[in-house]
């Protein structure tokens, strides 16, 4: 193998894995919002063929990873993810180099409105435009895009959970009391639907926007708004000291915000990131923890406009477990 | 008599209609289907001529003028009643051959089914005319051909076709034709285009045997169908409806009577007295509404009810199609001969 000088800090904030085994690392590919087209993909294996194994790992935040390439072929494999790079449009510095940085992880997102039935927005979108907004960055984010309350992507355990939600609209005139939208709020959501008079009542307090209604009215007498809306959760994460889920922050956001307060987060991070971090890696929650949630706000809402309709929940209590204070 | 007019003395011709006319026609609603960024096809009002949406067919028929999903007929208090209000401006309606068509069986279950003419139905029916958007191709699921409601020879007062950017429009009812002279010196013989063949063709069995009541075809629809209704809610030719009493609840003396659109699938529609329900399995509901499209109706007034509009089809979210299950009566029937 000869002698390898490799600066690890380099090859991870390059997207390769420093690998158990030695001499070897893996390529990283980014993939914001789980979307690759097929020439893309066909790169990949081609990458994985000629410098890997022939093995391609897909890994758990949508992206992928190829194993078992030469710690010595780091450049040529750089020089090849490039036209991947080029297709997924990832901002990148400098062209040849391969990615940039890995600390905020990539942006996931469920298929959400391009192929759900239940997807109140187009995730990918979303998750694209975000990536778009904060990429490249060394801190430690994530973030997750899910097309509704389902939460198929999961995004109760990431730092930033985007929920899709839509208010429904109800046109009395077209509705004729079937009560499939009743039956079906009840039976796959939270049942804030009743039947007054012949006329459907919805309680707006109850109601968590999923869309069911809409999906299941026979007569569009329930249709989307016009508006996407979002719920917007926060700091969940998995790990040793206190996994926990995400919760509810904003009912109702809008995307301006949401892009905006995540933009926001970064600024924070670099004023209250534990200086002697492990490998200047800390989960934002923690930071939080330590700041307190009205400074975290303050930095959040810096120049940030909510629509009219957002609730904000101006208290947000977590819960999990605590490893680091009450042993396992 | 007819016009070949530009888009532009087209929307000058229904600007003028609108004044005296109030016109509802297929209209592209944005995001209103059933999923998210899904445009529906849904009949309104409009003035404007480039709101009428003259490509695609309608997701729900034109029938929502004559027989609206939900009216309010009448008030009530302790001794008094108040027939609703209805806005008494003529209406132009505009539909396909299949919708005028539809019009016919319309008229013969609320004006010519028994002794009484439902006046409430009627009220509106006087303010209607029709005016035909041809088909210049046939559409997803149309059987309107095997239906022979692919073509109306009177019935409506002009029609439209879009041909490569013009309006083209055959004039058959004098009074209308001011109204396209005003905006338009090219005068030509035209006809309304129509359908000469569809990609569906289904064969109706002239008499559908008894034993087909209890044919096993109709198994598979009672786990299939979801009840849900939409084919009854997008089909021009279904006319059940259900009576609303509703009382005003800071009152309990004065309420209304509302009538809505009622379907044969959904639960509830043949509810009785004392918790019965004649048909419960969605199955025993097909049958029920396939025989009374392609056969009972007919056993009574002489020809079919459906008009081969493929709207069913093309709303079911369980992809059941409604033609392929006349085919399979069709067979079934042959089978017993
Ligand atoms: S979260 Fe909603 S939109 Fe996304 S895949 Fe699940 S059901 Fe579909
Ligand atoms: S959006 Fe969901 S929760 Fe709200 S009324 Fe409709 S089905 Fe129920
Ligand atoms: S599903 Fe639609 S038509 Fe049926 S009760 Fe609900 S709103 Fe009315
Ligand atoms: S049964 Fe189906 S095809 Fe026949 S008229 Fe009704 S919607 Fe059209
Ligand atoms: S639309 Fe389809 S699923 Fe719904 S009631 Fe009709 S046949 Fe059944």
């Amino acid at each position: 193998m000869g002698k390898l000088d490799i600066n690890v800090g380099k090859l991870k904030k390059n997207a390769f894995r420093y690998s158990k085994v030695r001499g070897e690392t893996a390529s990283r590919i980014r993939i914001p919002g789980g979307v690759i087209d097929s020439k893309s993909m066909g790169r990949v294996v081609e990458i994985a063929e000629k410098y890997g194994t022939g093995v391609i790992n897909i890994t758990n935040r949508q992206g992928i990873e190829i194993p078992g390439i030469k710690l010595t072929d780091m450049e040529k494999v750089n020089a090849e993810v490039q036209l991947i790079i080029d297709s997924l449009r990832i901002n990148q510095p400098e062209k040849g180099k391969g990615y940039p940085s890995s600390g905020t992880r990539n942006v996931i997102a469920c298929p959400g409105a391009r192929l759900c039935p239940f997807g109140c927005y187009d995730t990918t979108a979303f998750a694209q435009k975000m990536e778009n907004n904060i990429f490249p960055n060394d801190r430690h984010v994530k973030i997750a895009f899910t097309g509704c309350s389902n939460d198929c992507a999961k995004v109760r355990m990431a730092d930033f959970g985007i929920i899709g939600m839509t208010e429904p609209q109800y046109n009395k005139d077209r509705c004729v009391a079937c009560k499939a939208c009743i039956n079906f709020c009840k039976r796959r959501s939270v049942g804030a639907l009743e039947l007054v008079n012949g006329k459907v009542v919805r309680d707006t307090d109850k109601c968590i926007g999923c869309g069911v209604c809409v999906a299941y009215c026979p007569t569009r007498a329930w249709t989307r708004s016009r508006e996407h809306y979002f719920r917007l959760v926060i700091m969940g994460r998995t790990g040793k000291k206190n996994p926990r889920l995400a919760e509810d922050f904003i009912k109702w956001a809008d995307e301006e915000s949401i892009l905006k307060m995540v933009k926001n987060t970064y600024a924070y991070i670099e004023e209250y990131i534990d200086p002697n971090a492990v490998e200047h890696k800390e989960h934002i929650g923690y930071i939080v923890d330590r700041t307190g949630f009205e400074e975290f706000k303050k930095w959040l809402f810096e120049g940030v406009n909510l629509g009219p309709k957002a609730e904000v929940n101006q208290r947000v209590y977590w819960g999990g477990r605590h490893y680091d204070k009450y042993g396992g | 008599m007819g016009y070949v007019l530009s888009r532009e003395a087209f929307a000058a011709v229904i600007a003028d209609l609108s004044k005296n006319y109030r016109i509802f026609a297929p209209v592209r609603k944005e995001g209103a289907g059933r999923f998210t960024d899904v445009d529906a096809v849904i009949y309104d009002y409009v003035c404007d001529s480039e709101k009428i949406e003259l490509e695609a067919k309608s997701d729900y028929a034109s029938k929502e003028f004559l027989t609206p999903l939900s009216e309010t007929l009448l008030y009530f208090t302790e001794n008094e009643v108040k027939e609703s209000d209805l806005d008494t401006r003529p209406v132009l309606v505009f539909g396909r051959s299949c919708d005028i068509n539809s019009l016919k069986r319309l008229d013969q279950i609320y004006l010519d089914n028994g002794l009484a003419k439902d006046p409430f139905y009627k009220r509106r029916r006087d303010l209607v005319k029709y005016v035909l958007i041809g088909c210049g191709h046939s559409y997803d699921n149309c059987f309107c051909v095997s239906m022979e409601s692919n073509k109306c020879d009177d019935g409506y007062v002009f029609s439209i076709d879009l041909v490569e950017d013009n309006i083209q429009s055959n004039v058959p009812d004098k009074d209308f034709d001011k109204y396209f002279a005003q905006h338009c010196n090219d005068k030509k013989d035209v006809a309304p285009r129509y359908v000469k063949e569809n990609e569906v063709k289904v064969a109706v069995p002239d008499s559908v045997p008894l034993s087909v009541i209890t044919d096993a075809l109709w198994d598979e629809y009672t786990t299939r169908c979801i009840n849900c209704g939409r084919c009854n809610y997008v089909c021009p030719t279904c006319t059940c409806y259900t009576m609303q009493d509703v009382f005003y609840s800071d009152n309990g003396k004065v309420g209304e009577r509302r009538r809505v659109g009622a379907s044969c699938m959904v639960d509830g529609y043949t509810d009785v007295a004392g918790g019965g329900q004649y048909r419960r399995k969605n199955g025993e509901r097909m049958r029920f509404k396939v025989l009374h499209k392609i056969s009972d109706f007919k056993k009574r007034f002489g020809y079919h009810m459906c008009v081969g509009c493929g709207r069913c089809d093309d709303i079911c979210p369980e992809y059941i199609s409604f033609s392929n299950i006349i085919g399979k009566v069709y067979q079934a029937s042959k089978e017993v001969k």
